[in-house]
């Protein structure tokens, strides 16, 4: 079982028709995820996922049929503001944002607004909730993971893929994968994320994929030493980065000192978080 | 992308923010005739982002038109921190009574815009956005509904600051703000904010770092501003929809996803490499993007070696692969290229690559060991 989402949680695709929408709405369909509906301006009325799902115009033409509890997007940059509001004022409360390329400004609104609605985001620039051999909000292969009890939380979604698919190698499977995506400003923090791991009741150690940038893994360090009552692991990259690029992601950036990998080694260790910056010692971290 | 002073300086006047008399020029000749309109004496300063360009020599006081030419030259011809300096800002020179430093940045951790100000010594401004500072005053701006005069207000008691130019404060910290959001700023700063000795507020020297994902929206007023840090590859780059920053070392990368690009570099770095590069193809990969990855990393002089590693899931190895051969068709390349692919379909992409002339590696630390042996010579 997996946190935040179930095999019941039904489940609206907003940007259905597009290239990386229709794409994904299929492998989410196949692994079983209840797909009710999907949005595309101008196109409802239509049918997709071999004529089983119906298309609507607008999130409250689909909300009036479905009443699903989640919305997946796959809107691209430019429209995804609105497509974010369009989903805080539609009535589901869980709101997933594959689209990399959100402005700041608007994904901080969005926070605030959807935070006013009760309505959790999950991303922007996500891999979304994965809970292998059950149920997939977002774009994990199907098969590089195997069920098991680690909960994984990650800024980067392909990062998490490979090393799930490590961990796969030596048996250690995973609860739930949650990309919490790479930019500056995220809808769920990894403090928030560690928060909804221990109250999981299938979920006994979590792995943080963290990397360069902000100082968000040393708040989840604090937490995790002060608050959570399950162990927590850390696999961090980016300790070759240089200063002041930005590495791939909107938020992987050491300015002033901030942000570095050594800095964010220390502060987990403190905090009796398991740390390691080497990809082929994952295993060791999870075990004992 | 970070905006030079000059630029800032540009917006602040646009914003009504009040900066010094000043005009930028790459011309050393152009000093003297500057200086003689703004008034004498003036500051020569180098436009380059680095931290600590007074230090390194780039910022100079003038007192004559001719020496204002002469330090325009010498400064034109440096390289600070290994950065050409190819203009120069020419202000008028300002003695100051009191200096505050503001800064309106993203807090990460509650997702909103902040504004802080200090009121004493000099702050690297980055260290001070990441809101490390918790003695740096500060107020929260709810982006739903933007600044608010209280805010400032509340900020300017807590510090002293004095009631005469309250008014100046609010109209400055206002600009700023509109300035962030029209613009979709990461960060907007003024160091220093000074009060000067013949009673001015004025903003002597300005940060700005916009949000490369809002570019979209402002691509028009954008034009001016070439990103000084960008070089020729990674222009081309971006056009190929590619993450391309370049690195000082030998060992060329293709990777995909941002995150398995840098543990990639990380693993070279551990192992005694140097990457010549970062690149993550993205998730749009195609047979046009790969031909274009190999392309640049092929033409790089410093590459020694060039390593692949792609996960296979969202993007295809196959499709990488199709581009692999397309670019070894393409280019003929002399310098050894290692394979790794992991994930759904790294069967079938091995199997399209059997017959190119290329190193298919099952692991991906023996990959990458194999390639750091090579850059060395050690083969």
């Amino acid at each position: 079982m997996s946190i935040l989402i179930n095999n019941t949680t039904r489940v609206i695709v907003q940007g259905i028709t597009g290239r990386e929408g229709s794409f994904h709405a299929e492998r989410m369909f196949e692994m079983g995820t209840q797909i009710v509906a999907g949005v595309s301006p101008g196109k409802g009325g239509s049918w997709v996922l071999g004529e089983k799902v119906p298309v609507f115009d607008t999130m409250q033409g689909a909300m009036e049929v479905t009443e699903a509890d989640a919305s997946i997007l796959f809107v691209p940059a430019r429209q995804s503001t609105d497509a974010l509001f369009e989903a805080a004022d539609s009535g589901v409360n869980l709101v997933v944002c594959i689209t990399e390329g959100v402005p700041l400004l608007d994904i901080s609104k969005v926070c605030k607004y959807m935070e006013s609605k009760n309505v959790r985001l999950i991303g922007p620039n996500c891999s979304g909730i994965f809970n292998p051999g059950g149920v997939n909000l977002g774009v994990a292969p199907a098969d590089c993971a195997i069920p098991g009890n680690i909960g994984v939380i990650s800024r980067s979604g392909t990062l998490s893929f490979y090393v799930m698919n490590e961990m796969k190698k030596i048996g250690l499977g995973v609860s739930t994968c949650l990309g919490i995506g790479g930019d500056l400003i995220q809808g769920t923090s990894f403090t928030e994320a560690l928060e909804l791991f221990d109250m999981d009741p299938y979920t006994e150690r979590v792995l943080m994929i963290g990397e360069i940038g902000g100082l968000e893994e040393e708040r989840a360090a604090k937490y995790a030493a002060y608050k959570m009552s399950k162990p927590v692991s850390a696999f961090l990259v980016g300790s070759s980065a240089p200063t002041g690029r930005k590495m791939g992601h909107s938020g992987a950036f050491i300015e002033g000192g901030i942000g570095t990998v050594q800095a964010k080694v220390e502060a987990l260790e403190v905090s009796g978080v398991r740390v390691t910056t080497h990809i082929d010692c994952i295993g060791e971290i999870l075990k004992g | 992308m970070k905006l030079l002073e000059y630029q800032s300086k540009k917006l602040f006047r646009q914003y009504g923010i009040p900066v010094p008399t000043g005009q930028v020029t790459s011309i050393a000749r152009d000093a003297k005739h500057i200086s003689e309109e703004i008034g004498l004496p003036v500051v020569v300063k180098a436009q380059v982002l680095v931290e600590g360009r007074g230090a390194a020599g780039g910022i100079r006081l003038v007192r004559t038109p001719e020496e204002a030419e002469v330090q325009a030259a010498e400064i034109l011809s440096l390289r600070i921190h290994g950065l050409p300096v190819r203009k120069v800002q020419i202000d008028e020179a300002i003695s100051i009574e009191k200096e505050y430093f503001i800064v309106i940045t993203f807090d990460r951790s509650k997702k909103q815009p902040l504004l802080m100000m200090y009121d004493s010594g000099t702050i690297y401004i980055e260290t001070a956005a990441n809101a490390l500072f918790d003695h740096l005053e500060r107020v929260y701006i709810d982006p739903l509904i933007g600044l608010q005069r209280y805010q400032i207000r509340q900020l300017a008691y807590r510090l002293d600051f004095p009631n005469k130019f309250l008014r100046s404060l609010g109209e400055i910290c206002f600009g700023m703000w509109r300035l962030f959001s029209d613009l979709d700023a990461r960060m907007v700063a003024i160091n220093p904010l000074a009060i000067t000795n013949d009673q001015r507020l004025l903003a002597l020297d300005g940060k700005i770092t916009l949000d490369s994902n809002a570019d979209f929206r402002h691509t028009s007023q954008l034009d001016f501003l070439d990103d000084p840090l960008l070089n020729a590859a990674e222009i081309e780059a971006h056009k190929h929809g590619l993450e391309y920053i370049k690195l000082p070392g030998n060992i060329s990368c293709m990777v995909n996803g941002a995150g398995l690009t840098m543990a990639t570099l990380d693993m070279i770095a551990d192992e005694g490499g140097s990457p010549a590069n970062f690149l993550d193809l993205g998730s749009g990969v195609n047979n046009e993007s790969v031909n274009a990855a190999m392309k640049i990393l092929l033409t790089d002089p410093d590459t020694k070696v060039v390593i692949i590693n792609i996960f296979g899931g969202i993007i295809r190895c196959g499709d990488v692969a199709a581009g692999v051969q397309r670019a070894m068709q393409n280019y003929n390349p002399q310098i050894p290229i290692l394979i790794h692919f992991d994930g759904s379909d790294a069967e079938t992409g091995y199997a399209m690559l059997r017959e190119s002339r290329v190193m298919l590696m099952s692991s991906l630390s023996e990959a990458i060991k194999r390639a750091v042996e090579i850059a060395s010579g050690n083969v």
